[in-house]
């Protein structure tokens, strides 16, 4: 059964307080559960919150569905998100998205076998001059060619 | 040619701490304004024209004189949920100069009342929330944030939201609702948000870089920034240029400078070998321009709403051609369908339909009619939703289709990309 920590509880505490409203809580609360659940929101998680924020499930579940920086499974130590759109297109993003997941061996939003990495294929991530990117995790990598997305990557535990 | 009035000095390395801004003169354009009569500044940039950078290019002294003339509390929100594909200028305005923009929303605020402010950025951006966390703590620890600023009796306090990840955020209203911590679904105007916004409350939205242009605006007054841009669109503006272009990047120029020599002198031109195709000159919702429109166009809201487009973010995208159009259109259908909030029918089902539409031609599947069947279904979504999103994605397949329908036969009647080089099953998103 997932548990926050009392630092997350703490934290999700002190971000209740933060805002206007508790309602405001909820964006930064569900990141702070996230992280605590290795990269992703179960239904667990959002049970946990709902009890500690005093928020029903359902208020929480729909945001959480609403954003794509919630993860609705499990995804790798280091999740891989390359930009599709437009600015990157035309300079190979997916070229270089699916060369990402050939010498991964994983498909799009899988994940390793060992967890390491997970590719999901994304919308515009604001780094238009700088095409193609990735951003793995919370970093943003730029300028890139498959073959230094892929050094970057090997040098990622 | 580039002209500097907010990007001065961002090639200072600690042009982003406090210590690296007050040396650049930060902070003194606060100490003038905290002086001056709320409806001073009101006046002051009414009189310079500044229009909303965000997209919409509204003027943003009107917008301001929207709100309630009463003591009423009331909200002033940055938008910075920079996430019009092609566009990443407030990006580098927020890594480079945070304190510019903390500066521009004291003065705003005082200006328009307001005694709490946020600014929004999206959720990706994790380092740039990260370095305006700082920036506001520093800038609080000063006295330019917080209680009686400068012994001025004012008082503005001002915190950093972090978004989640949706495009439609963007749009104030949906802002708003996710700021409140719900969905960011668009709400229904009127009331527009200066009247009923955040919490119900008189709240003012406005983009990054507009609040950072109050600090030149009020350094120098009106009539000096008029000296740079047209009549209408007066002042400086940052353009993200990207694409297929010899040097991509963040320039800020004045308005009405010519696309072509933006594209030449600061992008660098062509890349070897390659011909100027098409431009997309405000972001993905803007119609897209042919090379001979650019030729004509200047980076003005009336130039290029003249030529049936719009300056839209100030993102231009440059398409050459090794591109192909139905491709590049499938992208942003791809997008549009996908970022649609779902409120409102013509939207939901109609991105959703071009996207399907715009998939089958790109597998060889596509009929002759589909041409036209896109045309009819982008023109049923135009004008009838709660947000633009809907005419943001009917925009650029009227615009595609219309000036480049050659193409989309040619991919219709053979099953594959008129653009040699490029087979369909690479190209799909």
């Amino acid at each position: 059964m997932f548990q926050l920590s009392a630092s997350a509880q703490e934290k999700i505490r002190s971000e209740m307080k933060r805002y206007e409203t508790k309602e405001s809580a909820i964006i930064p609360s569900l990141f702070v559960a996230q992280k605590e659940n290795n990269g992703w929101v179960s239904d667990e998680v959002l049970q946990a919150l709902a009890k500690l924020m005093e928020i029903p499930h359902s208020r929480i579940h729909e945001v959480f569905k609403f954003y794509t920086m919630f993860n609705q499974k499990p995804v790798g130590r280091n999740h891989v998100q390359v930009c599709t759109n437009i600015s990157c297109a035309v300079n190979g993003g997916r070229e270089l998205a699916d060369h990402v997941c050939k010498e991964l061996k994983v498909g799009y939003e899988e994940m390793t076998d060992d967890g390491r990495f997970s590719v999901s294929k994304v919308e515009c991530l604001g780094s238009c001059t700088t095409a193609p990117m990735m951003q793995v995790n919370e970093k943003y990598y730029e300028n890139l060619t498959p073959e230094s997305a892929m050094n970057i990557l090997r040098g990622l535990k | 040619m580039e002209t500097k009035l907010l990007t001065e000095h961002y090639h200072v390395e600690n042009f982003h701490t406090l210590t690296g801004y007050q040396a650049k003169g930060g902070y003194e354009v606060l100490k003038k304004a905290l002086k001056l009569q709320p409806q001073q500044i009101i006046d002051e940039v009414k009189a310079s024209g500044l229009r909303g950078r965000g997209g919409a290019g509204f003027p943003t002294g009107t917008k301001w004189g929207f709100l309630p003339k009463n003591n009423e509390p009331r909200y002033l929100l940055c938008n910075a949920d920079e996430g019009e594909p092609g566009t990443c200028k407030d990006r580098v305005m927020m890594e480079r100069a945070p304190h510019q923009l903390i500066e521009g929303m004291v003065i705003s605020g005082h200006a328009v009342g307001s005694k709490k402010g946020y600014i929004y950025v999206r959720g990706e951006y994790v380092h740039v929330i990260r370095i305006l966390e700082t920036a506001v703590k520093e800038a609080y620890a000063a006295g330019f944030l917080g209680k009686n600023i400068l012994g001025s009796g004012l008082d503005f306090d001002l915190d950093v939201y972090g978004g989640a990840g949706a495009y439609i955020v963007g749009e104030e209203t949906g802002l708003i609702s996710s700021l409140e911590g719900d969905k960011g679904q668009p709400k229904l105007k009127p009331p527009f948000p200066a009247v009923q916004g955040y919490l119900r409350k008189p709240t003012i939205v406005n983009n990054v870089e507009t609040l950072a242009a109050v600090v030149p605006i009020l350094k120098d007054g009106a009539a000096a920034y008029r000296k740079y841009g047209t009549e209408k669109s007066p002042g400086t503006k940052l353009f993200s240029l990207s694409g297929n272009i010899v040097r991509p990047g963040n320039y800020e120029v004045p308005l009405g400078y010519s696309l072509s020599d933006f594209i030449q002198k600061e992008g660098g031109g062509m890349r070897p070998g390659r011909k100027l195709k098409a431009v997309i000159p405000g972001g993905s919702s803007a119609p897209v321009l042919t090379a001979d429109e650019v030729a004509k166009a200047n980076l003005d809201y009336e130039s290029l709403a003249g030529l049936g487009s719009m300056l839209g973010s100030g993102a231009v995208i440059v398409i050459d051609d090794s591109q192909c159009m139905v491709d590049l259109l499938g992208v942003l259908m791809h997008f549009y369908h996908h970022e649609s909030c779902g409120q409102c029918t013509p939207c939901r089902e109609g991105t959703g339909w071009l996207d399907k539409i715009l998939h089958s031609i790109l597998e060889g599947k596509g009929r002759l009619q589909d041409i036209d069947l896109l045309l009819k279904v982008a023109d049923n979504m135009k004008g009838r939703t709660i947000c633009a999103l809907s005419d943001a994605a009917a925009l650029p397949v009227l615009s595609f289709v219309t000036k480049f329908r050659d193409e989309f036969e040619y991919f219709v009647r053979e099953g594959r990309s008129k653009v040699k080089g490029k087979a369909h099953a690479q190209m799909h998103h």
